[in-house]
């Protein structure tokens, strides 16, 4: 953290080019993270994130689907390099490449996340009251999150600051402004403006407009890649709301109980979804236009604690084989490189194969 | 011939903000006027982005918020004269809340079923527990749950599907006429929206139950609803046959908030979002500060 000057990535010239054959910038893999409680002497294990592995390539909006307690939260966390007791990181890597550099978060020696927070990699976060200091102006915000990573005196830090958000068509205004004087979407700008400030190379999206209204919510998400796309970040971006992913996102991975049932280009996911569980998710959408009776999911979502031996869908999977009972589909890599998906039905060749 | 079910009659309401000096009038709801027939059920739409009045506009309904102008009259009485308890309770027993968050419906420390056999006690008279247990069981039922699946559980131990239908069950049991429910999906999964969404279709096939469903979710009111109206800012500015509305709108806010919908189809193409790219006006409109 000696100097702000920040190199560009290499793929900001282009960012639209999703996945590149460059280095990806987070790597996670057969990540493994569990709470762990013990209760007099009895403990409990619950599998919030167990065996994901994926790669999030420079320049890309990688979006991660799934239901609440399907783990979503759980592995950003981790990625964020954010877990306490009683979450542990059990197996597995997360590996950053920031400007060339390897960061091992879980290998070895705990890097300086304090350097590389805000500068290397951010978040934007649901609740913006959670991020903007309430009884302080917005200039505090920006100069408490971004002020020691751009190492600039503070006129120049300020000046920085005011070019940023009139770069995202906000008012420098804003600035002596408290957050309680602006709107739920105006404070959800400011916090993607400060979650850019300092150009990190990834940022973390953690349902940044569910609590939006659907007329706000549409021009944050148009920021949000207009910002993604300015910068060449990569970004992950969680929610549930699969209409979000459908206009944001690159590449789409699909969390169900804890694991990574299918990924791939969004256009593929949601044209030919190969998990039954995808396949559910997405004919489930409403649309207007669109009055086809639709039927939820039968069946409840498993604890984490006891999941279900094999494939943790086989309960409510319309396709279940005997086999989907006793062991774990693997993450099999589709052909002409449509993604991955997890389920013996999708690709028998994996019955052969072992879960690893 | 029977009195309308709910006639919501240009009814209004103005809330007083700030001090003894510098008193504002804020109307939440502006001259909002409906009717519901006896006898005919539907599912009846209010959609509007928060601030809207739709929300004001329920609990004018529910009877837990007076009208500052207007009338609400169900089955031909105006509530303002339902006063005493037996009326009032009379009128909760036909007219029932589901509240956008189950978890915060439901208090975390006690148990669900608690809330369904005190309603039971309450609104059907089930004396007793095998009673309050048919009644619950019965009622569960009807949302595809069971007594068993929830019994002595606490809020935490469902999932939010589970309890959100828990809470429709909750409403069910004393065979309203009526459900007023506020966002009831909104804090639910797109996943299990359906499965929700679907119960309120049901509920006026197969009981005859009629339901306001307020939302800001075009698509699932366009998948459920009979008749819409569209708020803003405390008005009406566009109603009628959901469909119609929806398929076409016409209040250049209604058509804001159709184009402000996301479409999935639209899958792997950002065109949608940089089409909104320009909207910086607005937003700087709605800062106040």
């Amino acid at each position: 953290m000696t100097t702000a000057t920040l190199q560009p990535m290499a793929a900001s010239g282009d960012p639209t080019a999703a996945p590149t054959r460059a280095a990806p910038v987070v790597e996670v893999q057969n990540l493994k993270a569990y709470y762990q409680v013990s209760h007099y002497g009895v403990v409990r294990e619950v599998r919030a994130v167990d065996d994901i592995s994926l790669r999030i390539e420079p320049g890309e909006i990688y979006g991660l689907a799934g239901e609440s307690s399907s783990g979503k939260t759980t592995l950003i966390k981790v990625i964020a390099a954010a877990t306490r007791p009683p979450l542990n990181v059990v197996g597995g890597t997360v590996r950053f490449r920031f400007g060339g550099e390897t960061v091992d978060l879980y290998g070895g020696a705990p890097p300086d996340l304090q350097a590389l927070r805000w500068k290397s990699f951010s978040y934007i976060m649901q609740g913006s009251m959670n991020v903007l200091n309430p009884v302080r102006r917005i200039r505090h915000s920006f100069v408490d999150f971004a002020f020691r990573h751009l190492g600039q005196p503070m006129p120049q830090f300020m000046k920085a600051v005011g070019a940023h958000l009139e770069r995202l068509h906000l008012r420098p205004g804003v600035l002596d402004a408290y957050p309680h004087e602006l709107s739920g979407g105006m404070r959800q700008r400011v916090t993607i403006a400060l979650a850019t400030v300092c150009r990190p190379e990834f940022i973390i999206a953690d349902e940044p407009t569910t609590a939006l209204d659907v007329v706000v919510q549409k021009g944050v998400l148009a920021m949000i890649r207009e910002v993604q796309l300015e910068l060449g970040s990569s970004l992950l971006f969680v929610t549930h709301d699969m209409a979000v992913h459908a206009n944001l996102c690159d590449r789409l991975g699909i969390m169900y109980a804890g694991r990574l049932v299918e990924e791939g280009v969004t256009a593929r996911v949601f044209r030919e979804p190969r998990h039954p569980y995808t396949r559910h998710l997405i004919a489930s959408l409403p649309r207007i236009g669109d009055t086809k009776p639709r039927e939820g999911l039968k069946g409840v979502p498993p604890s984490l604690a006891d999941p279900p031996q094999g494939c943790r869908f086989h309960p409510r999977c319309p396709l279940a084989m005997p086999v989907c009972s006793e062991r774990v589909p693997p993450m099999m890599p589709l052909a002409h490189g449509q993604g991955r998906v997890a389920c013996f039905a999708a690709t028998p060749e994996a019955i052969g194969k072992d879960a690893g | 011939m029977s009195p309308p079910l709910l006639e919501v009659d240009a009814v209004g309401k103005s809330y007083s903000m700030g001090g003894l000096l510098a008193r504002e009038q804020v109307r939440a709801v502006h001259e909002v006027s409906f009717t519901l027939e006896s006898g005919r059920p539907e599912i009846f739409t209010i959609i509007g982005e928060s601030g809207s009045g739709k929300t004001t506009l329920a609990r004018m309904i529910l009877h837990s918020v007076p009208p500052t102008d207007g009338q609400v009259r169900f089955r031909g009485r105006d509530l303002a004269t339902v006063r005493r308890r037996r009326d009032r309770l009379a009128f909760m027993k036909e007219v029932q809340p589901i509240f956008q968050n189950p978890f915060e419906a439901f208090n975390p420390l006690k148990r669900v079923d608690r809330y369904l056999f005190l309603t039971a006690r309450r609104f059907v008279g089930a004396a007793g527990r095998r009673a309050s247990e048919a009644a619950a069981d019965e009622a569960l039922r009807k949302v595809g749950l069971s007594l068993a699946e929830v019994k002595g559980r606490f809020p935490h131990e469902l999932s939010g599907g589970q309890l959100q239908r828990a809470a429709v069950a909750r409403a069910l049991i004393s065979k309203p006429a009526l459900i007023v429910a506020d966002e009831p999906v909104s804090m639910v999964d797109a996943s299990l929206r359906v499965a929700i969404v679907n119960l309120f279709t049901r509920l006026r096939d197969d009981l005859g139950v009629s339901t306001i469903y307020i939302t800001h979710d075009l698509a699932t009111a366009y998948y459920i609803s009979d008749r819409i109206i569209i708020m803003q800012k405390g008005r009406v500015v566009e109603s009628g046959p959901a469909r119609e509305v929806l398929a076409a709108p016409r209040h250049p806010y209604s058509i804001q908030l159709k184009n402000a919908v996301l479409s999935p189809d639209a899958a792997g193409s950002d065109a949608a979002l940089r089409a909104a790219l320009p909207a910086d006006e607005d937003a700087e409109v709605a800062m106040t500060g």
